[in-house]
């Protein structure tokens, strides 16, 4: 099995390990294509891993995550790195932790909550109901959203 | 035991504990709710009873319980009259409320709006029905009518008969009937069991339940039958509703092996699924049911509100 070669990128913030096929919703979390970014972007979905057999990686030049990012990655994939590069040297490395309360990251899939009817000033609140596979337990409803990737704000 | 000013928003509120505690003032409580004896408990305490959804016997025995006791209500029982008609969120129609009342009482189409008025408001809030949802005091009923006419909880077998899915008053009791360490039969079409979540925490807290699918097979073995109505109003899909409307009927051919002391219990308002034949024979129940609604409510409002005094 060969190694793949990443290109080293020289400022930014490289996603690694993320759990394979998510690399595109972590895409859609960190705002792309949406937010018109100049720099270079670039995704490797299933690339060989001696840790985890399969990982999807996500380079992004230029660009450093905020914490509410950061924490809707922990949720879809929560063995992720987060690798802050600045002029080619990894100047930070932490894995990204899921939280035991998610508050306002994560919609309802009930679509009969509280937190789902238009203009409630009411953030949805989550408490942790099972790791792996995630599963999370609506704080007002109760009820168990098992889809979280589908339903991130 | 203090309960003043704390929300009952799911039955998980309540410890065994907790609701044994409100069962007996409950009980203490029902020569005033019959109206052989006269209380002023609640005398000057006013209670919001917000009513978004329709509602018969929760509606009227919350406002029973609360004259009985002395004190008075507002409120409405159809939101098309109110201002949430032009918009008004619920957190804007919660904080109106609390500056009116001491109490609220809440039902509403919404799963989680009670915890919602919760969070908004510093009265407290009891939930009378959010959606398919919680329902407590209907639990609390639920249990102060086993514990009235079977004179214990536990060691029932409690047979739970017809919509598990969207029925929220199995859900609620299920729980409870879970911490009391009652054996729970459940009964429902295949599309219509009991949720996961439900089961899963069954299973969690050590509950003792079973599946069937017939309702003949365990009639013989059930110490209480609590059935259920087919809501047709929370079917998505009418074509669902059509392929299981009907699916189970109590009548006396049904009843007729059954444990002479089987209580048959129904959290009301029954279409078909109880014979009217029933009524008027040695299992009926439910009828003392809705009533015991009236103590109940008057002892979680006076717990709240007041000193736990009847």
């Amino acid at each position: 099995m060969r190694d793949v070669k990443v290109t080293p990128i020289k400022n930014g913030t490289v996603i690694d390990h993320i759990t394979p096929g998510m690399a595109l919703h972590v895409l859609k979390i960190i705002g792309i294509p949406d937010t018109g970014v100049q720099s270079t972007v670039s995704v490797l979905m299933r690339v060989p891993s001696h840790k985890e057999k399969w990982k999807d990686i996500v380079k992004v030049e230029d660009r450093e995550l905020d914490k509410s990012q950061v924490d809707k990655i922990a949720l879809i994939a929560p063995n992720a790195t987060i690798n802050i590069i600045r002029n080619f040297n990894v100047v930070e490395k932490h894995h990204v932790e899921a939280p035991d309360e998610v508050v306002g990251l994560v919609r309802c899939e009930n679509p009969s909550c509280i937190t789902n009817k238009p203009r409630e000033p009411v953030r949805s609140r989550f408490t942790v109901a099972c790791r792996d596979p995630l599963q999370l337990r609506c704080g007002y409803c109760e009820r168990i959203t098992t889809d979280v990737a589908k339903h991130l704000f | 035991m203090d309960f003043t000013g704390r929300d009952l928003v799911s039955i998980r509120d309540l410890s065994k504990d907790d609701i044994l505690f409100i069962l007996d003032l409950a009980a203490k409580a029902m020569p005033v709710a019959r109206g052989d004896r006269r209380s002023r408990a609640l005398d000057g305490r006013i209670l919001a009873t917000l009513f978004f959804e329709p509602s018969t016997r929760t509606r009227l025995s919350f406002e029973t319980a609360m004259q009985r006791l002395g004190g008075s209500v507002i409120g409405f029982s159809d939101a098309s009259g109110t201002s949430v008609t032009k918009g008004e969120t619920l957190a804007d129609t919660v904080r109106m409320a609390e500056s009116y009342a001491d109490a609220i009482v809440l039902r509403h189409p919404y799963e989680g709006a009670a915890k919602l008025a919760a969070d908004f408001s510093s009265k407290p809030v009891i939930n009378a029905g959010d959606g398919a949802g919680q329902h407590p005091t209907q639990t609390l009923l639920d249990l102060f009518t086993i514990r009235m006419e079977k004179g214990e909880i536990a060691e029932n077998n409690i047979v739970l008969v017809g919509d598990l899915k969207y029925g929220r008053t199995v859900h609620s009791l299920s729980y409870a009937l879970s911490l009391f360490g009652a054996s729970i039969t459940l009964v429902a079409p295949p599309t219509l069991q009991m949720p996961p979540e439900v089961l899963s925490h069954l299973r969690e807290t050590g509950g003792r339940f079973n599946q069937a699918e017939s309702l003949e097979s365990v009639i013989p073995g059930a110490d209480v039958l609590y059935v259920t109505r087919i809501q047709k109003e929370r079917f998505p899909d009418p074509e669902e509703y059509r392929k299981v409307e009907g699916a189970f009927r109590v009548d006396n051919a049904l009843l007729a092996n059954a444990k002479r002391s089987l209580i048959v219990m129904h959290p009301l308002p029954r279409v078909t699924e109880i014979a009217p034949e029933v009524d008027s024979g040695p299992h009926c129940r439910y009828f003392n049911q809705a009533f015991y609604g009236v103590p109940v409510r008057m002892a979680l409002l006076s717990l709240i509100l007041g000193k736990g005094e009847i």
